[in-house]
C-alpha cells in the first residue's frame, strides 16, 4: 500500500519544518518528503483538495489542507480491563484515530487498578492485538488507588508505563505524595496528580456558587483544587521531583502554576477542551452529560484558562475522555458519573482558539503533540523519511455538527451533541493502518 | 401546567392562582363533609425515597378529600442503592398508569428528572437541597391569611439555609413579590453566595428585629458531627429563639416553622407555643394548599 500526499502544509514541531511538501507512504514508512519550499508565509492556497483511492494506491491532493504528526491525548481512560461496557480499547482507540490521536495514555482506574506489571502487559497486549494506535498506561501512584502504599513503579515503569496518576482518586496524604514524587525521579517518569481535596469537595457535583445554591446541588469550591495545586506546587519545588498537574480547570490553579514556574518549579500542566469550551451553565438544566470532576467553572476561570495556554503556563491540551453507558448519566444529577467522551471532539473544539487567535496553529499542535511527548519522555520522531507514518490530515475550516449517536466510542456522553464545529481529521495515518473520514458530514 | 417541580418555574400570576384556589379548598375542610368527588377514579401515588410523615400525610389527606386513589410508595434509600435505578423505579410506576406522582427524593433535580420520564403530573414534595415548593406555597398561604399581603413585608429565614429546600423556595416565591428577605445563621450554613435581593446577618437581634415574619428552619442535628455548628447549644444560645425576643421584636410578628421542630434547638418552648407561633396553622394550610396544586395540575379537558 503506498500513500502519496500532495501539496501538504505540514507543521511538525518534533522537526521544526513548516513548509508545503508532497509525502510518499510505501508500507507504513515514509520513504519520501520533498518539501517545495521553506517559506514559513506559504499558507494553503484555496483550491479544492482531492482523494483519489485505488487498491494499492491512495492519492490524495491536499491543497488547503494541513498535515500534523499524529495527536498525542496524554489524559484518556479507555476503561478496559474491567468496565468493557463503557469503552474498550478497541473502540477507544478507533474514537481517537477518528479524532486524530494517534497515540492515548490510559489511566490507571480500570478493575483491576493498573498498579502492577500484569495489568500494563493485559493493556499493552490488547492494544496490540486489538487498538488502532498506539497506547500508553500510566500506572497507579498507590496500590489499589487507596492513596496508602506505593504501588511498584519501577516494574510499572519497565513493563511501559509511562507515568503514574491515581487520577480521580487524589493522593490525600502529603507524605505518600512526597515519596511518589522522589521515587518517581528514579523511575524517570512523571507523577500526574489529580489536585483536588477531598474534605473541600466532599460529595460535590457541580462548581460552588450563586448557580449551585440556586439548583440546591452541593459545590465543589474552586479552594478543594487550588489548595492541592499548591501543595504539590510546594512539594515538587522542595523534592524536585517532576509534576504534571492534571486538568487545570480554575484561574487560581493558573496563578500558582503560572508563579511556580517563574520560580523554576519543575512543573507542567494540563487543561481539556470543556475548560475552554464551557462555564458551569451548561449543567443548569441538570445536564448530566456536562457533569465532570473537576467540575466546568466561571466565565472568569474560562478565560484564565484561555489565557494560560496562550502564555505557555499550561502546556498540554488532553482530552480526560471519560466514556460511560448510558444508564451512567440517566439519573439524577447527583448521582451520575462524571466525563465527557472527548476524543472525537476535542481537536476541533481546540481549533477555535486558533480561530479566535487565541494561539497559533503551531502552538496548538505542540500543545497535542511535542508538549505531551516531552512530558512523559514519549519518543517521537515526527513526519521524516524512514520513520513509521504516524500523521493526519487536518482540514481546518471544514464545518460539521457533533452527533452523538455518530461517535465511535461506546461513550455517547457528551455535552456538545449538536454543536457545530469548525475544523475537522480527514484521514489518520498511523503505520500500515489508514483511516478514512475524508466523506463524513459533507 | 403538568407537573409542580418548584417555585424557580412559576410566575406570580402561577402562585397567585394557587393560593386563591388553596383559598376555595380551606374552606370545604372547615365543612362538615371535608371531601369533594373532584377527582374520583384519578390515582395519585407517593412516592418517598426519604423518610416522612408529615409531608407524605399531608399530600395523602389532600389526595383523599379530592378523592383520588392512593398509593403510598416508601423507598428505603438503601434498597435502591442495592439495585433498582430511578429509571426503572418509575417505569414500574408509569406501568400502574397513575395519574399523579408525588416524589421525594435525596437528590436535588431528581422530580425534575421523573417528570422529563414520565406523562403523569408530577409534584416535587422536596428533591435534596433544591426545592420543597408546596411547603413555600403553604407559608405564602399562612402568611396572607394573617398579613393579607406579601408585599410590603420583611421576611427573616433563620438557620441552616445552605442545607434547607425550604428557605430555598421560599426564596424563589418571595422574591417574586415586593418582599425584604434575609438570611439569619452562622456563616457555615448561610451561604456566602446568596442572591443579590438578600441581606445577610449573623446576629440574631439585627437580623429579625424589624421583621414581619420570622422564618425557623430545623437544624439537623447530624451538622454539629461534620463541623457546621459546634454545638447544638452554642447554637442555641447564639441563634436560638428564645423568650427575650419578644422584647425586641414586632408587636405583630409572626413566627413560622416547616416543623419538625427541635425544642431548645432552633426555638425554645416559650416561643414555640405562644400566640405569636403559626406553627400549626400552617399544617392545616398544608393540606387546602397541596390540594389546590393537585387540582389545578389537573389535565382538563378544553
Amino acid at each position: 500500500m503506498i500513500i502519496k500526499i500532495y501539496n501538504a502544509y505540514i507543521i511538525d514541531p518534533f522537526t521544526d519544518k513548516e513548509a508545503v511538501a508532497d509525502i510518499v507512504v510505501e508500507n507504513g514508512i515514509i520513504s519520501r518528503l520533498i518539501f517545495k519550499s521553506q517559506a514559513l508565509s506559504l499558507k494553503p492556497d484555496t483550491k479544492p483538495s482531492a482523494l483519489n483511492i485505488k487498491p494499492d494506491l491512495i492519492e490524495i491532493d491536499a491543497r488547503g489542507l494541513y498535515v500534523f504528526p499524529g495527536l498525542i491525548d496524554m489524559h484518556a481512560h479507555l476503561r478496559e480491563p474491567g468496565y468493557e461496557y463503557k469503552e474498550t480499547i478497541r473502540t477507544g482507540t478507533l474514537a481517537a484515530v477518528k479524532g486524530g490521536f494517534t497515540s492515548v495514555c490510559c489511566m490507571a482506574n480500570t478493575n483491576p487498578v493498573n498498579d502492577n506489571p500484569e495489568v500494563t502487559y493485559y493493556i499493552l497486549a490488547k492494544a496490540n492485538e486489538e487498538g488502532n494506535c498506539d497506547v500508553y498506561p500510566i500506572g497507579a501512584i498507590t496500590k489499589g488507588l487507596k492513596g496508602e502504599e506505593l504501588s511498584e513503579m519501577a516494574m510499572l515503569r519497565q513493563a511501559g508505563c509511562v507515568a503514574f496518576s491515581d487520577d480521580g482518586m487524589p493522593v490525600m496524604n502529603a507524605m505518600i505524595m512526597r515519596r511518589a514524587l522522589e521515587y518517581s525521579k528514579a523511575v524517570g517518569a512523571p507523577i500526574i496528580s489529580h489536585c483536588e481535596d477531598l474534605f473541600l469537595s466532599e460529595n460535590g457535583a457541580m462548581n460552588e456558587g450563586k448557580l449551585s445554591f440556586y439548583m440546591g446541588l452541593k459545590g465543589i469550591p474552586r479552594a478543594a483544587e487550588e489548595v492541592m495545586v499548591a501543595r504539590d506546587i510546594i512539594l515538587c519545588k522542595h523534592f524536585h521531583a517532576p509534576l504534571h498537574i492534571a486538568h487545570v480547570s480554575t484561574k487560581g490553579s493558573v496563578d500558582l502554576i503560572k508563579k511556580a514556574k517563574e520560580e523554576g518549579v519543575p512543573v507542567t500542566a494540563e487543561t481539556c477542551p470543556h475548560y475552554f469550551s464551557l462555564t458551569e451553565e451548561a449543567v443548569r438544566d441538570y445536564n448530566t452529560n456536562a457533569k465532570v470532576n473537576p467540575p466546568l467553572r466561571t466565565e472568569q476561570d474560562r478565560e484564565a484558562i484561555k489565557e494560560a495556554l496562550k502564555e505557555a503556563v499550561v502546556d498540554v491540551i488532553a482530552t480526560d475522555h471519560a466514556p460511560h453507558s448510558l444508564d451512567d448519566k440517566n439519573t439524577p444529577f447527583q448521582e451520575a458519573a462524571n466525563g465527557i467522551s472527548g476524543l472525537e471532539t476535542a481537536l476541533a473544539l481546540s481549533l477555535k482558539l486558533v480561530h479566535d487567535k487565541v494561539l497559533t496553529l503551531r502552538q496548538l499542535i505542540e500543545k497535542f503533540t511535542v508538549n505531551p511527548a516531552n512530558i512523559l519522555k514519549i519518543n517521537k520522531s515526527g513526519i521524516k523519511e524512514k520513520a513509521e507514518a504516524d500523521l493526519i490530515v487536518v482540514d481546518i475550516n471544514r464545518q460539521w455538527t457533533v452527533k452523538k449517536e455518530e461517535f465511535v466510542s461506546m461513550g455517547k456522553n457528551t455535552p456538545f451533541d449538536g454543536w457545530q464545529l469548525k475544523g475537522k481529521v480527514l484521514m489518520t495515518v498511523k503505520g500500515r493502518k489508514f483511516f478514512n473520514m475524508w466523506q463524513e458530514d459533507k | 401546567m403538568k407537573d409542580l417541580i418548584g417555585i424557580k418555574e412559576l410566575s406570580r400570576q402561577d402562585i397567585e392562582e394557587i393560593l386563591n384556589t388553596a383559598k376555595a379548598f380551606k374552606e370545604v375542610l372547615q365543612r362538615d363533609i371535608k371531601k369533594v368527588p373532584t377527582l374520583r377514579g384519578k390515582t395519585a401515588i407517593n412516592l418517598f425515597f426519604e423518610p416522612s410523615t408529615r409531608t407524605r400525610t399531608s399530600f395523602e389527606l389532600a389526595e383523599k378529600r379530592l378523592s383520588l386513589d392512593v398509593l403510598n410508595f416508601s423507598v428505603s434509600t438503601s434498597s435502591v442503592v442495592k439495585g433498582e435505578t430511578l429509571y426503572d423505579t418509575l417505569k414500574t410506576i408509569e406501568a400502574y398508569n397513575v395519574d399523579y406522582i408525588v416524589i421525594r427524593h435525596p437528590c436535588s433535580g431528581a422530580a425534575k428528572f421523573v417528570a422529563n420520564h414520565t406523562p403523569a403530573c408530577v409534584i416535587n414534595a422536596g428533591d435534596g437541597t433544591n426545592e420543597h415548593p408546596t411547603q413555600a406555597l403553604l407559608d405564602a398561604f399562612s402568611i396572607l391569611e394573617i398579613k393579607g399581603r406579601l408585599d410590603g413585608l420583611k421576611i427573616a429565614i433563620v438557620g441552616d439555609i445552605i442545607h434547607s429546600r425550604v428557605a430555598r423556595s421560599n426564596l424563589y416565591l418571595l422574591s417574586k413579590f415586593d418582599t425584604e428577605i434575609r438570611f439569619v445563621g452562622p456563616p457555615t450554613v448561610v451561604p456566602g453566595y446568596a442572591p443579590d435581593n438578600v441581606k445577610i446577618f449573623y446576629d440574631l437581634k439585627e437580623g429579625i428585629k424589624d421583621s414581619d415574619v420570622i422564618m425557623l428552619l430545623r437544624i439537623q442535628l447530624e451538622r454539629q458531627n461534620a463541623a457546621f455548628i459546634p454545638s447544638l447549644k452554642e447554637y442555641f444560645h447564639v441563634w436560638g429563639v428564645k423568650k427575650d425576643v419578644f422584647s425586641y421584636i414586632k408587636d405583630d410578628a409572626i413566627i413560622m416553622h416547616p416543623g419538625p421542630m427541635n425544642r431548645g434547638v432552633e426555638i425554645s418552648t416559650e416561643v414555640a407555643d405562644s400566640s405569636r407561633s403559626i406553627i400549626l396553622r400552617q399544617v392545616t394550610n398544608g393540606i387546602a394548599t397541596r390540594m389546590a396544586v393537585i387540582y389545578l395540575l389537573t389535565p382538563r379537558e378544553a
